[in-house]
């Protein structure tokens, strides 16, 4: 297999490799050519001579060089590709007829693609499906460059063989044949000769046959080939730029071969031609002379060579004849010819001229092709070369470009995430502050309905346990009352437990119990408080035990009735002793209800008093004895004093049984 | 009160009986001793006696009404401040 060196030394190696050859061939073009403008004087085989052995040498040491060349490159390694940066993407290709739809929709697409926005890492996994796909395309485009490469190199080998071989059969046949028609050997040996030639011809034809079918499939092969190339060329595929091109050129190189020996075997045809018309001619000539000569002597036999003993005197004779007539007549046409001859060889010339400026043109033509289509192939090699390097500074451009794209959209990505993010938190913000507070309000009424609720409840709760409480307070205030009422009861019962001059019993105990009945009870402790200590002590004096002791107070404050601070010696107790003893004033005598001045007289208040007192107004007569002024304020002093108490406690008395009664009626229910 | 007025009738008669006896007595007695059995004696002790005894009387009546007084000195300091 003809593996195709991809890029830069291998393929201008191999450039080179193959180019001697090509230059070898154009030098061989060249003499060629030179040669054939020499043709003008020799029309024979000479020319040929020294070119036609030095062309098959010269060709066969082209054939083995290239040979050797072709081998050489069979074994150089095939290097790898660089990935590639442009857009085109090749997909992989099974057969080589396929690529053209597939790099191209390939190539499509991911122009199709460049325009859509893709995230870094599908970049970067797309490039690297991008450049794993050229990597398959260009791998599978080597391979069948290679292939097509190989089998047209093949076929141009053996078409070259073939040639080549034909050429060496034509120059063989051509040799023998000149040696058949110069050579002047035994009837044995030309014929041996003549076998010889016969074979040669046949190997020529067969060769020539040969050579033809396989320049054809040779010619098939090349065009698929270039075919092939014109296909991948369409590919735009640049990894594989190089693998064209020296594809073209091994292409170039072996049509190039293949017409040279091509030309070879043309031109080696026509010298076969030349040769063989000159035998064609010389056979005629040898037919004519033999009819000649078996029209004069038929029984000669046709190989007059081997007749050299049994011809007769008159045969030879007739021979002679003809001999003479024939060289006459060979003379004649000689000296014709030699008239002639400049005509001749100026037609000749002419004829030459031209056909040699045809062949030149033809030659100069292909040689122009040739050269225009190496200097194509190199102006392209360079063009690829410069592409290359033009691909590589682009794409250090471009990743240069792509890198400061990439931290400038970073950048501006950044500011714009700030941006955005400040932005949403603001609003994420302001949102949750709203729902926040909306939250807040609403969990605060929720509150305040509850609380409003509890509170209501609680308060009703509350009304209903004060209700109860109240309830059982005043139960609890009514029996406390009762108990206080029945205390004082008992108290007021106290007050009159009087013996006929003795005081009632100490009221201690009464009060006592009213205290106890009373704990909480602020008025009716501070009534109970108010009982004089005397009362609670002593007891207090009865009504009628003060009415007594009046009654006696009475004539001892009669007796004294005129001493006061200023008149109080003994002399003015003798008077008022008298004047008590004179003075006779009404027993009782009921007191008005305005107090005159004359009234203020002693005698005249202890009558009012007398009768208050008979009327049970114990106050109106403390009252009226409360006036009495002098000694006799002081006598009745103690009187006074216990009528006080006895008044006191029983306005207390009245006044706790007055407040349990109202209290006990307020509180008391009817059951 | 009225009570402890008997009492003080009583403590007066009391005490005038035997002031006079006593002054009777005294008399008598100086009169015997000092006043050769002059009868003045008897009489100026009885009497004695007697205006004894009613002056005790009289002042165990009074005694309510008398005013004892007391005489405060004014530091000079205090008159100062007046």
């Amino acid at each position: 297999m003809l593996r195709i060196c991809l890029r830069g030394a291998n393929a201008t190696a191999l450039t080179e490799l193959t180019q001697p050859s090509s230059m070898m061939e154009k030098e061989v073009n060249t003499p060629k050519a030179k040669s054939e403008k020499k043709v003008k004087e020799e029309a024979g085989t000479a020319k040929e001579s020294s070119p036609v052995p030095a062309l098959p040498a010269k060709s066969i040491r082209e054939a083995s060089a290239e040979a050797t060349h072709v081998i050489s490159a069979i074994s150089e390694v095939q290097s790898v590709p660089a990935p590639c940066d442009t857009q085109a993407v090749v997909e992989e290709c099974k057969e080589c007829h396929d690529h053209k739809d597939k790099p191209v929709s390939a190539a499509v697409h991911p122009d199709e693609g460049a325009l859509r926005e893709r995230p870094v890492e599908e970049l970067a996994t797309k490039l690297a499906q991008q450049d794993q796909e050229e990597q398959d395309a260009v791998i599978s485009i080597s391979a069948c460059l290679e292939d097509s490469l190989a089998s047209s190199a093949k076929a141009t080998l053996q078409a070259i063989g073939a040639q080549e071989a034909a050429l060496q059969a034509i120059t063989q046949h051509t040799k023998k044949l000149k040696e058949a028609m110069e050579a002047e050997a035994l009837s044995d040996e030309k014929s041996v000769q003549w076998k010889d030639l016969e074979t040669a011809l046949a190997d020529r034809t067969s060769a020539v046959n040969d050579a033809e079918t396989t320049t054809l499939k040779a010619n098939e092969t090349l065009d698929s080939l270039r075919s092939v190339i014109d296909k991948f060329k369409g590919l735009k595929v640049s990894a594989v730029r190089p693998l064209i091109l020296a594809a073209e050129e091994n292409l170039h190189n072996m049509m190039v071969d293949l017409n040279k020996v091509v030309t070879k075997v043309q031109s080696a045809e026509s010298e076969a031609k030349i040769v063989s018309q000159y035998t064609e001619l010389v056979n005629e000539a040898k037919q004519q002379f033999q009819r000649e000569v078996s029209s004069l002597t038929p029984e000669i036999q046709a190989n007059w060579k081997g007749l050299t003993g049994k011809l007769s005197a008159d045969d030879l004779n007739a021979l002679i004849a003809h001999a003479h007539r024939r060289i006459d007549q060979l003379n004649r046409e000689l000296a014709e010819q030699r008239v002639r001859e400049q005509i001749h060889i100026d037609a000749a010339l002419e004829q030459q001229k031209l056909e040699d400026q045809k062949v030149l043109e033809k030659a100069v033509k292909t040689n122009l092709q040739h050269i225009k289509e190496e200097t194509r192939l190199e102006q392209e090699k360079k063009l690829a070369e410069l592409r290359e390097v033009m691909e590589a500074e682009m794409r250090t451009q471009l990743r240069r470009q792509a890198a400061a794209h990439t931290d400038h959209v970073r950048d501006v990505l950044k500011v714009q995430e700030q941006e955005l993010k400040a932005e949403a938190d603001q609003v994420l913000s302001s949102k949750m502050l709203e729902l926040e507070t909306r939250y807040r309000q609403l969990s605060q009424e929720q509150l305040d309905n509850f609380t409003l609720d509890m509170n209501s409840a609680y308060a009703r709760l509350k009304g209903i346990e004060e209700a109860i409480d109240s309830h059982v307070v005043a139960e609890e205030e009514a029996r406390k009352v009762h108990q206080l009422w029945l205390s004082v009861e008992a108290l007021s019962y106290t007050l009159k437990t009087t013996n006929a001059d003795a005081p009632t019993v100490p009221l201690e105990d009464a009060a006592q119990a009213v205290r106890e009945s009373c704990q909480d009870n602020d008025f009716a402790l501070a009534l109970v408080s108010a009982l004089p200590e005397e009362s609670l002590q002593h007891g207090v004096y009865s009504e009628a035990s003060l009415r007594a002791r009046f009654n006696s107070l009475r004539y001892l404050v009669r007796r004294v009735a005129l001493i006061d601070e200023s008149h109080n010696s003994l002399y003015q107790y003798f008077l008022s002793y008298l004047q008590a003893a004179l003075m006779f004033e009404a027993k009782q005598e009921a007191p008005p209800s305005l107090l005159a001045w004359e009234d203020l007289d002693t005698f005249k208040l202890l009558s009012y008093a007398s009768y208050s007192l008979e009327h049970g107004d114990l106050e109106l007569a403390a009252k009226l004895v409360n006036q009495l002024r002098g000694e006799a304020r002081r006598l009745a002093q103690d009187w006074l004093t216990e009528v006080r108490l006895t008044l006191e406690t029983r306005q207390i008395v009245s006044l706790l049984s007055a407040y349990a009664n109202a209290v006990g009626l307020g509180t008391t229910q009817a059951q | 009160m009225a009570d402890q007025h008997g009492r003080k009738w009583d403590r007066c008669v009391a005490d005038t009986a035997i002031k006079t006896a006593t002054g009777l007595g005294v008399g008598l007695v100086f009169s015997l001793l000092f006043f050769k059995r002059r009868t003045w004696p008897l009489f100026f002790g009885s009497g004695l006696g007697l205006g004894m005894g009613y002056a005790n009387c009289q002042h165990d009546f009074r005694s309510p009404y008398l005013v004892h007084g007391r005489i405060v000195k004014v530091i000079s300091s205090l008159k100062k401040t007046f």
